[in-house]
């Protein structure tokens, strides 16, 4: 709060340009500024701003010898080509639906986790569950999927020991198209659960317990407190996040995904990200897949903009 | 300011909920919660130290059954093992220095109202929060840098991340306006005051960013698989990828102790091997990492 109220105010007054001079002398005067920030911006023109205009290649046809200047334009052919591709269609609704399940499930799971944690009193074990629950966010994608696959493992995984004990046979979990979104939304929920309760609990921090006090000589109960002071408390964040979370809908993001994926699984797995990478990085189709990317990042901002639109007019709240 | 004011009240209130009706039943959603997390975790462990008799009897729930450490004997027998190992922590230390120099070096000027080009170039950051340009385009940036096949393709792309920027900025932006002030009183000139009050007063936040960028550059797989090819370049990410999906039998014939060996228990004792570092740092990692996070929600 006092961070960002600072930010819009200088907090040295900018001496009068008349006492030191010109320009030059200001320049001169805080050369050091000027010239340590230059690695950053160059970093991001370099690395941000020249494959962003990159981009263009979408409309062109890139051809590897003429380059990315003499390649020719074809306009929006690599996008009506993408409508027509008959994959194209499986892996958007893959897209969709996974991002769809990830809102569905991965969103609400830890604002419920959230409010859990913030009824419990003993210290000790409040720090236990923090613990135990942030622990996973810190395993790479990688190893994630390691344990996943062995978890499911036909043979030796510790859920079809469990299911064999019951006895019913073993799954392939792995090998079949119909676990596979399940598989992937459910390890991003295991792993990102717990880390995400934090920036609820801070919020949750931020209450005033005076609130509490009162609706409790009200004679309200504990869910009663929660239903009427937490989650209203709690909204704004809630509203941001979601935005957020609704801008990146066809961002999945590439890694979470590709580890889960064989060639068994794939038809229900493949996602843009992914297809971006096999058909455009490993196929060669660079202006195609451009193309896919181009139009991931527009619905992506189409997305998010319209959504901040609609709270704003329902909520007051909204990311800008 | 107001933390002394609101504790006090915090430890009453709770006093006073804890009275009326102290309920089970949270904490024991919560335990079984705790429960899913470290299972699988502790299944893991627990396969990686026993014998391939009792990973293939399905005998191995949470305690290692016919205790044994072949499997790391073999995996650490590999000398690609200990390459991808080392690559790995190159590209971490050298990466988390580059990444904290270059995201101080433009968040200090930033939170620096005598910094008239702020403006723009905040605009430009944000720009690239919002926008992401496709793989495509990055792949062949890199490629025209000639860092295709080179570690620089992993540190350099993620150097600066304009989320730690901001939270970076903020920090800087909350150092008091009269430190500075006072150090130019003193005859002091701008390097002078960076390097001897700025830098030593964002220590702390430094460690924070440092840990983000490190988790960030270890665990990172995605990078290595665009931009390299060359076998003797790949990080452990990439080396415990093939580890998993393909067949690990190969292994087997480096150890002393063949009839203790499994595919399984070598894929899980990878895995273990490639975790053991961030678990050894994960006391701190939790202890920085909420205050980043903290420091980050504070500026939205």
């Amino acid at each position: 709060m006092h961070a960002s109220t600072s930010a819009v105010k200088p907090r040295t007054k900018p001496r009068p340009l008349a006492r030191t001079g010109s320009r030059y002398a200001h320049y001169r005067k805080y050369m050091v500024l000027y010239l340590i920030s230059l690695p950053g911006i160059f970093f991001f023109l370099v690395f941000k701003y020249v494959p962003l205009f990159g981009s263009i290649m979408a409309f062109k046809d890139y051809n590897v010898f003429a380059g990315m200047w003499k390649s020719e334009w074809v306009g929006f052919a690599h996008f009506k080509r993408m409508f027509e591709y008959p994959d194209f269609g499986r892996i958007l609704m893959n897209t969709i639906a996974i991002g769809g399940y990830t809102l569905l499930f991965a969103f609400p799971i830890p604002i419920v986790l959230a409010l859990l944690m913030n009824e419990l009193r003993g210290r000790l074990f409040k720090r236990f569950v923090q613990t135990a629950v942030y622990l996973p966010h810190f395993l790479s994608w990688v190893v994630v999927a390691g344990i996943v696959i062995g978890i499911l493992s036909p043979t030796n995984g510790l859920m079809n020991q469990l299911l064999n004990h019951f006895g019913v046979d073993s799954i392939y979990f792995m090998g079949e198209e119909s676990y596979v979104r399940s598989i992937i939304v459910g390890s991003g929920v295991w792993r990102d659960a717990g880390w995400s309760t934090i920036i609820y609990l801070a919020a949750m921090a931020g209450i005033n317990p005076d609130l509490y006090e009162a609706a409790q000589l009200d004679g309200a109960n504990r869910w009663r407190q929660t239903r009427s002071i937490t989650i209203p408390a709690l909204l704004p964040t809630i509203t941001v996040l979601f935005l957020l979370q609704i801008g990146q809908f066809l961002d999945l993001g590439f890694e979470r995904v590709y580890v889960f994926l064989n060639p068994l699984n794939g038809g229900r797995g493949d996602i843009l990200d992914t297809y971006i990478y096999d058909v455009g990085l490993i196929q060669g189709q660079y202006s195609y897949t451009t193309a896919i990317g181009l139009f991931k990042s527009l619905i992506g901002l189409a997305l998010i903009m319209g959504a901040n639109a609609l709270s704003k007019k329902t909520t007051g709240e909204g990311l800008y | 300011m107001n933390a002394a004011s609101t504790s006090t009240p915090t430890s009453i209130s709770s006093t006073i909920r804890r009275r009326k009706g102290t309920s089970y039943v949270i904490p024991t959603i919560l335990a079984v919660i705790c429960l899913i997390m470290l299972l699988p975790i502790f299944n893991i462990l627990a396969q990686s130290f026993s014998s391939a008799a009792a990973i293939g009897d399905q005998r191995v729930y949470l305690w290692p059954v016919e205790f044994t450490t072949s499997n790391y004997e073999a995996i650490l027998g590999q000398t690609s093992i200990w390459r991808s190992f080392g690559v790995s922590a190159i590209v971490t230390v050298a990466g988390t220095l580059i990444a904290l120099a270059m995201t101080a070096s433009l968040a200090y000027p930033l939170s620096r109202a005598e910094y008239r080009e702020r403006k723009w170039v905040l605009t430009l950051v944000l720009v690239t929060m919002i926008f992401h340009a496709p793989l495509i385009p990055n792949y062949l940036l890199i490629k025209q840098l000639h860092m295709l096949d080179t570690l620089w393709a992993l540190m350099l792309p993620g150097a600066i991340s304009a989320f730690n920027l901001f939270v970076m900025r903020s920090f800087f932006l909350a150092i008091p306006g009269e430190l500075i002030e006072s150090a130019r009183i003193d005859g002091a000139g701008e390097l002078q005051t960076l390097w001897k009050i700025i830098l030593p007063l964002a220590k702390p936040a430094m460690a924070t960013m440092g840990i983000i960028y490190s988790v960030a550059l270890w665990n990172n797989y995605a990078n290595a698989l665009y931009f390299l090819s060359d076998r003797a370049l790949f990080p452990l990410q990439v080396k415990l990828r093939e580890f998993i999906i393909t067949d690990s039998s190969d292994l087997a014939t480096t150890a002393a102790d063949i009839a203790n060996l499994s595919p399984e228990g070598l894929k899980m004792a990878v895995i273990v091997i490639a975790t053991v570092p961030i678990m050894m740092v994960y006391p701190f990692l939790q202890k920085y990492f909420i205050k980043g996070m903290m420091l980050g929600s504070i500026k939205s």
